[in-house]
């Protein structure tokens, strides 16, 4: 019984059904179907463009999820590689073509989607360190000579994305990395050294940074300073937040993001909309959401035999989590405006994307968990 | 087999590094959670106060201003519906456009254009532009009628000041306009400040702002992140101002500066016991509405040119020699500090044979003289030579005293008129202080008869006339109605207390300070002395107003005229002798008089003063014995009033 299912080919599609986290789906409808009515809400409770292609694209990406969720895990792994190369060629296309809006090179045009290939880097990280700590054994990963690898892997895309210019995604797609490496048992000395080394530099690394990146920082540590300037997106947001009160204000009758006091409110802040609208309680509601969701894949991981299955699943929960973390924190006023958007949840196709996509990885881990990977 | 040990123990790593990261994980979320606790539940309030002053934006909107009635409750400053177009700002995509349309519709000229252009730079995006505040009819219609062009044009039924007496008040009611800098100065203008507020300008309506003003309302509008209107969330009434009742009685008032028309001078009427100023008249006279929009160029010049100076409040700010109509006091006080016997005798020789001091010559006006007079025939006919003297013998620090007393020198109606002066009663000390100068006899002399350094306002003369006639009582005159006092009560002590005899408690002589309704005689007799003169002077043949008299003992009044020197008198023209038509307007004397009615039971004192009218016995006293019957004829119907029965308005 055990031996046939070894071999993965022999799956039928019953139980690939069975395999299936139908809880794993739920949550994601879940939290599409909140993204909808709170898209709906930033446009004052009128069904119009950003309501009508957030749908559009979460049916569209949630049905690419489904089909990718099939995908044998091993096709996953053997095109891991190539996926990163896919990602990183997209990532240099636009260096030279890409499109630019609000002095930012991040987009390539695609017709029907402006994509962003930083997006869809911070997958393709993932997969590609999932596949490069899986074949290497436990003895060889303290060695410098299969430490300096993935460093560069890492730094390339980074880099690329610190140019376009956009910290955020370069500070996730670094996160998402390191997390890996972390938990393929990469010895503790490593991280507290470059954790110091990186106190150390960072006046030199803040000197080399963006004039309107510097002010975020700055502004950070006291909106204040600039209260219509780039303070304006703290305090806007964090009065907001704070005015939802325990129960919040009501769905559609979020003042602050009606009344237009809310900077991209159907992105970056879209948590803030949707918590100065649902209040305490629903804000908490939409953590624990976020936080079933990354336990699920956890799980997953935890159930998976490959170590590709399992490296990739919590370093995609890891990325989740960041996300999700990096966002709230950000609108909360606890960390600096980097611009990361909330996963499903803000309006974006690449990000959508690049979400739905690493989901389906996740789903194909479970319906092939018990796949072995051969190393070669 | 050791691969697979291996593969176990990196499995085992995996997993618990894992572990260790899903801690990590659930740490970092708690600190989320406790964030948003802080903002949502513990710093709730603050945000929501934060919130409330994005999105909500309140625009004031002005009171109606309290009227002004006057004694039976007949309005004298009312809030009439005027038709008014506003711009609301922020609602404007051009302005160019809308002003050009406006333009036309209404027909403003380049001027009025340029104001509104300037005014609006004045004004923040989401303020209301005041186009005209005053439109016509024809215009309001006309912009209705094209309204629908006129993006963010607003008609407005609003209010706005009117005076339906006009002319005939200005004077004690004032007049609105719009705030200026120095108006914000005052607490309530600032506190009450509206665009488009008017507030008051002179007399009872700048006096009176506090109680006039009222309170602005608040809208309360939701604006979005750039000001602009979304909706009308609250709206607070406006309370209107609270309504000033005045003591006046406009159909007197109206008869006094009918009185005057075509004269420059003031009558003024008073209750002689509660003080109440029945009547002020000032000419000539301007029309308060015109200032209510702005007095346009032209009128504004025609007030200010007029020779007879309208501007000026002469009831109150003009000073005047009081000339004879100080005599009654001059006897008063000689007559209290005993100077000198009433039935002495001095002789009146003319021009011919002049009283003379040192050297210096001082003529009764009388060219053939009176003969001789003792004190009552003096007041009488007025006798000039007599008063000369009299006053040597008395002094002018004793005279001050008792002219100070009976209300002259010192402002009467407090601080209700910010032109009103003060006058002067001089005496050695003042003369020293203010001029460094001492004294000389001579003008101790010239004093007796009402000339010299002394300027009285004719308000003054009427309380100096009304406090005689009540008995000697101090009243305190006042012009806005005083319920806190029960009059009824006063005038029955007043009238009981009357008592002949000298006070051991306190010396008369003294310059005391005396309270209200109290007793400022020595002797009751003295003052009855006076009062029995002044009778003389209008009732029996050879009183200098004897033409003025009424035999009807319902309107038979007492008093004293008075001729008021504008310039020296040279002895060329005591030759030449010339009618008063025969002298230049502005050399002309000032005709006044002082007087009471009626006589039996005194109830009013009004003292009149026409500018270079000639003497007073002419020009004077019979303006004054018609308007003291109009008086008597309505005392009545004041009375009753006044006593609770409202039914008569």
């Amino acid at each position: 019984m055990l031996r046939e299912r070894i071999q993965a080919s022999n799956y039928s599609f019953l139980d690939k059904l069975r395999s299936i986290d139908y809880l794993l789906i739920l949550l994601i409808l879940a939290i599409g179907l909140i993204s909808v009515f709170a898209i709906y809400s930033t446009e004052g409770g009128k069904f119009s463009f950003y309501t009508k292609n957030h749908i559009i694209r979460l049916s569209l990406f949630f049905s690419l999820f489904l089909v990718l969720s099939f995908v044998r895990v091993s096709t996953w792994y053997k095109n891991a590689y190539l996926f990163y190369i896919v990602g990183l060629v997209l990532l240099i296309t636009v260096l030279f073509f890409g499109i630019s809006a609000s002095g930012a090179t991040r987009w390539i045009n695609l017709y029907f989607l402006n994509l962003q290939p930083s997006e869809l880097m911070k997958i393709a990280v993932i997969i590609c360190f999932a596949r490069y700590y899986h074949r290497i054994q436990a003895s060889d990963i303290q060695s410098i000579k299969f430490l300096i690898q993935p460093i560069i892997l890492l730094i390339i895309p980074c880099y690329l994305v610190i140019q376009q210019p956009d910290l955020g995604t370069s500070i996730l797609i670094a996160g998402s990395g390191i997390a890996i490496i972390w938990l393929a048992g990469l010895n503790i000395k490593y991280f507290i050294y470059s954790g110091l080394l990186l106190l150390v530099s960072l006046p030199f690394a803040i000197s080399i940074l963006k004039p309107y990146q510097k002010s975020r920082i700055l502004t950070f540590f006291n909106p204040d300073r600039d209260p219509l300037g780039a303070g304006y997106q703290i305090i806007q947001s964090k009065i907001a937040i704070g005015s939802g009160g325990f129960f919040g204000k009501g769905y559609l009758k979020g003042t602050q993001s009606y009344l237009e006091f809310l900077p991209e409110k159907h992105t970056d802040f879209i948590f803030t909309l949707f918590s100065e609208e649902f209040g305490f309680l629903g804000s908490i509601i939409l953590l624990f959401l976020y936080i079933l969701l990354i336990y699920r894949i956890i799980n997953v991981g935890l159930v998976s035999r490959s170590f590709f299955a399992k490296l990739y699943c919590f370093g995609f929960a890891t990325a989740i989590f960041l996300y999700v973390f990096v966002n709230i924190a950000m609108v909360l006023g606890m960390l600096p405006i980097v611009g990361a958007p909330l996963p499903i949840m803000s309006y974006g196709g690449s990000s959508l994307l690049s979400i739905m996509l690493g989901l389906s990885i996740v789903m194909s881990c479970k319906i092939y968990n018990q796949e072995q990977i051969s190393v070669y | 087999m050791l691969n697979r040990g291996r593969n176990i123990e990196k499995g085992r790593v995996i997993t618990r590094r894992m572990f260790i990261l899903a801690a990590a994980k659930i740490l970092l979320f708690a600190g989320i959670s406790s964030r948003l606790y802080n903002l949502q539940i513990s710093d709730r309030e603050k945000y929501e106060i934060l919130s409330d002053k994005n999105r909500i934006r309140e625009w004031k909107t002005p009171p109606q201003r309290g009227i002004i009635v006057d004694n039976f409750n007949k309005v004298l400053a009312s809030n009439d519906r005027v038709f008014q177009l506003h711009l609301i700002l922020d609602e404007i995509n051009d302005f160019d456009v809308t002003i050009f349309k406006i333009k036309n519709i209404i027909g403003l000229d380049k001027s009025q254009v340029q104001k509104l252009y300037k005014k609006k730079e004045r004004l923040k995006p989401w303020d209301t532009l005041v186009v005209s505040d005053n439109l016509t009819w024809e215009q309001f219609s006309k912009i209705n009628l094209y309204l629908h062009e006129l993006e963010g044009a607003k008609p407005v039924l609003s209010t706005s000041r009117f005076y339906p007496y006009a002319n005939d008040l200005v004077h004690i009611v004032g007049y609105v306009g719009d705030v200026s800098p120095k108006d914000l100065e005052k607490p309530e203008i600032k506190e009450n400040f509206v665009p488009g507020l008017k507030v008051g300008k002179y007399g009872i309506e700048n006096s009176q702002e506090k109680m006039l003003i009222g309170n602005y309302g608040i809208k309360r509008y939701e604006v979005n992140a750039s000001g602009k209107r979304i909706s009308q969330i609250d709206y607070i009434k406006e309370r209107q101002g609270n309504k000033v009742n005045l003591t006046i009685d406009i159909e007197i008032q109206k008869y006094a500066q009918e009185l005057l028309k075509g004269k420059a001078g003031s009558i003024c009427a008073m209750d002689i016991f509660t003080g109440e100023v029945v009547a002020m008249a000032s000419s000539p006279t301007y029309d308060p509405n015109k200032f209510t929009h702005g007095i346009n160029q032209k009128d504004w010049q025609e007030i200010r040119n007029n020779p007879l100076k309208p501007l000026i409040n002469k009831s109150i700010a003009g000073l005047y020699s009081p000339g004879s109509t100080f005599k009654p006091l001059v006897a008063l006080a000689a007559l209290e500090y005993g100077i000198l016997n009433p039935n002495k005798t001095i002789r009146c020789k003319g021009h011919k044979h002049p009283y003379e001091l040192y050297g210096v010559k001082y003529h009764c006006w009388k060219k053939e003289g009176h003969g001789y007079m003792k004190l009552r025939n003096a007041i009488k006919q007025s006798c000039d030579i007599y008063f000369y003297e009299m006053a040597r013998l008395l002094g002018v620090d004793k005279l001050s005293i008792i002219a100070k007393r009976y209300g002259l020198g010192t402002n009467v109606l407090g601080d209700l008129y910010n032109d009103e002066k003060n006058g002067l009663v001089p005496d050695t000390k003042w003369k020293r202080r203010a001029l460094e100068q001492s004294w000389y006899l001579g003008e101790t002399v010239i004093n007796g008869i009402g000339q010299g350094y002394i300027q009285t306002t004719p308000l003054q003369l009427c309380l100096m006339t009304a406090q005689i006639a009540n008995g000697g009582y101090k009243i305190k005159p006042h012009i806005i109605k005083d319920e806190a006092i029960n009059y009824k009560d006063v005038i029955n002590k007043i009238k009981l207390d009357q008592s002949n005899f000298p006070l051991h408690e306190r010396n008369y002589l003294d310059d005391i300070n005396i309270e209200n309704y109290q007793r400022m005689y020595h002797k009751k007799s003295n003052i009855n002395f006076v009062l029995d003169a002044m009778f003389g002077s209008t009732n029996e043949q050879y009183g200098t107003s004897y033409k003025s008299r009424y035999d009807d003992p319902k309107y038979q009044f007492a008093g004293k005229t008075g001729t008021s020197q504008v310039r020296r008198i040279t002895d060329l023209d005591r030759e030449l002798d010339l009618d008063t038509e025969q002298i230049e307007y502005k050399k002309r004397d000032h005709a006044l008089y002082v007087a009471f009615a009626p006589y039996k039971d005194p109830r009013y004192a009004i003292s009149v003063i026409i500018e270079h009218g000639g003497s007073g016995s002419k020009a004077a006293a019979p303006l004054a014995s018609k308007l003291i019957k109009r008086i008597i004829d309505r005392h009545k119907l004041r009375e009753q009033f006044n006593n609770g029965n409202t039914s008569l308005a």
